[in-house]
């Protein structure tokens, strides 16, 4: 079996927290006029950056202009190659800044932001805490539409 | 990132998540999912195509449109393809070290080519590049025979440093590949299987289960399925 089909037979297996409802934001202008950012769960830092540890349940903030980013996520379970190679592939800001340049969205935002991947199972924390206040900092920096991406 | 999604969307932000997990987001019912069948770790689908790259994200902005939770599923499947890559290996150069040494240090040009192409590294949870060859000399001799509890490994955390001295190993064969860049695991596959860097990790992982080593501690030195 390969690798990556036993991680998606794991994942069929794995118990994953419940939301009885499903809470929905209605984008209320243009894409064209609104601002997108990225959060990761691929555990991004910056070169030289104190990186995830194990257990962090926290995220980290990337700028709009930064590009010496690290893969810092704890699973040895899926390729790493395809970041070495080009990192739009995990984090495709250069991507957001031509759809930018050409119109096609708003603005890049200026700040993007990473989380690690691997959470305790309730995922408690991302819930209640860092979650929102992850959030926060979003709307905060005038963001409209949020782009997440995993590894 | 289903988590995020909801939490988001309650605080006022539209969202949409690129799945690379069917099973979790079907049943974590996130509000805008597109699922991409594509290798785990290339959630994009295809490095260095920004075509194809810019395709995923306008189906993803094309769920924006929804007025109730949508999960879409991108029309392309990529698989991964687990054959190793093509790739020089240095040749033997001191017989009298451990031969993972003797490759590590042997592909230190080709690294140091990566990091100045990169402008960064992802190797150094642990361990420098300088510490390596050094680590691989203790995987070696826990391979050997030697206890993992006598014999301290640089850097201590076994994770940790199969993690740098995997990055090590991809980083620099990814500057020696011959033909085009390898597909999702293929890198992988190519460190595990043919490089003596590779093979003496996963000896030093047989080793400490052998020696009933915490289950952690050994276990996610490779991936699950080696």
């Amino acid at each position: 079996m390969s690798g990556d089909v036993a991680m998606r037979e794991l994942g069929k297996q794995m118990p994953v927290p419940e939301f009885e409802t499903t809470a929905f934001t209605t984008l209320t202008k243009p894409l064209s006029e609104s601002t997108v950012a990225i959060v990761t769960s691929s555990a991004l830092h910056r070169q030289g950056e104190q990186g995830f540890s194990p257990t962090d349940t926290g995220f980290k903030q990337i700028d709009r202009a930064d590009r010496d980013l690290v893969l810092g996520h704890w699973s040895p379970n899926f390729d790493r190659s395809g970041f070495q190679l080009d990192l739009n592939v995990v984090y495709p800001i250069d991507r957001l800044e031509e759809l930018s340049a050409n119109g096609v969205i708003g603005e890049v935002a200026s700040t993007h932001f990473a989380f690690a991947g691997n959470q305790p199972d309730t995922v408690s924390e991302i819930r209640l805490d860092t979650g929102p206040a992850c959030a926060q900092q979003l709307l905060a920096a005038g963001v409209d539409v949020v782009v997440l991406t995993p590894v | 990132m289903s988590t995020l999604a909801h939490v988001f969307e309650a605080a006022g932000l539209a969202t949409i998540v690129l799945s690379s997990n069917l099973s979790v987001v079907e049943r974590m019912n996130p509000p805008r999912v597109l699922h991409c069948e594509f290798p785990l770790g290339r959630p994009l689908g295809k490095p260095g195509d920004a075509e194809f790259q810019r395709d995923v994200l306008m189906r993803a902005f094309g769920l924006l449109d929804a007025t109730e939770p949508v999960l879409e599923t991108h029309p392309d499947t990529i698989e991964s393809d687990e054959t190793p890559m093509s790739c020089a290996l240095p040749p033997r150069y001191d017989p009298n070290l451990p031969a993972a040494v003797d490759e590590a240090q042997g592909l230190r040009a080709a690294y140091d080519r990566a990091v100045a192409a990169r402008g960064s590294t992802s190797v150094g949870r642990v361990l420098t590049a300088d510490e390596i060859p050094g680590a691989l000399g203790v995987l070696h001799q826990w391979a050997e025979g030697a206890s993992w509890t006598e014999t301290p490994l640089p850097g201590k955390n076994t994770i940790a440093v199969a993690h740098d001295i995997r990055t090590y190993y991809e980083e620099a064969g990814l500057e020696l590949v011959d033909g085009p860049p390898p597909e999702g695991r293929a890198a992988e596959a190519w460190f595990h299987e043919q490089t003596e860097g590779g093979k003496t990790l996963m000896a030093a992982r047989a080793a400490l289960k052998e020696q009933e080593a915490p289950f952690p501690m050994w276990f996610y030195m490779a991936p699950g399925h080696r």
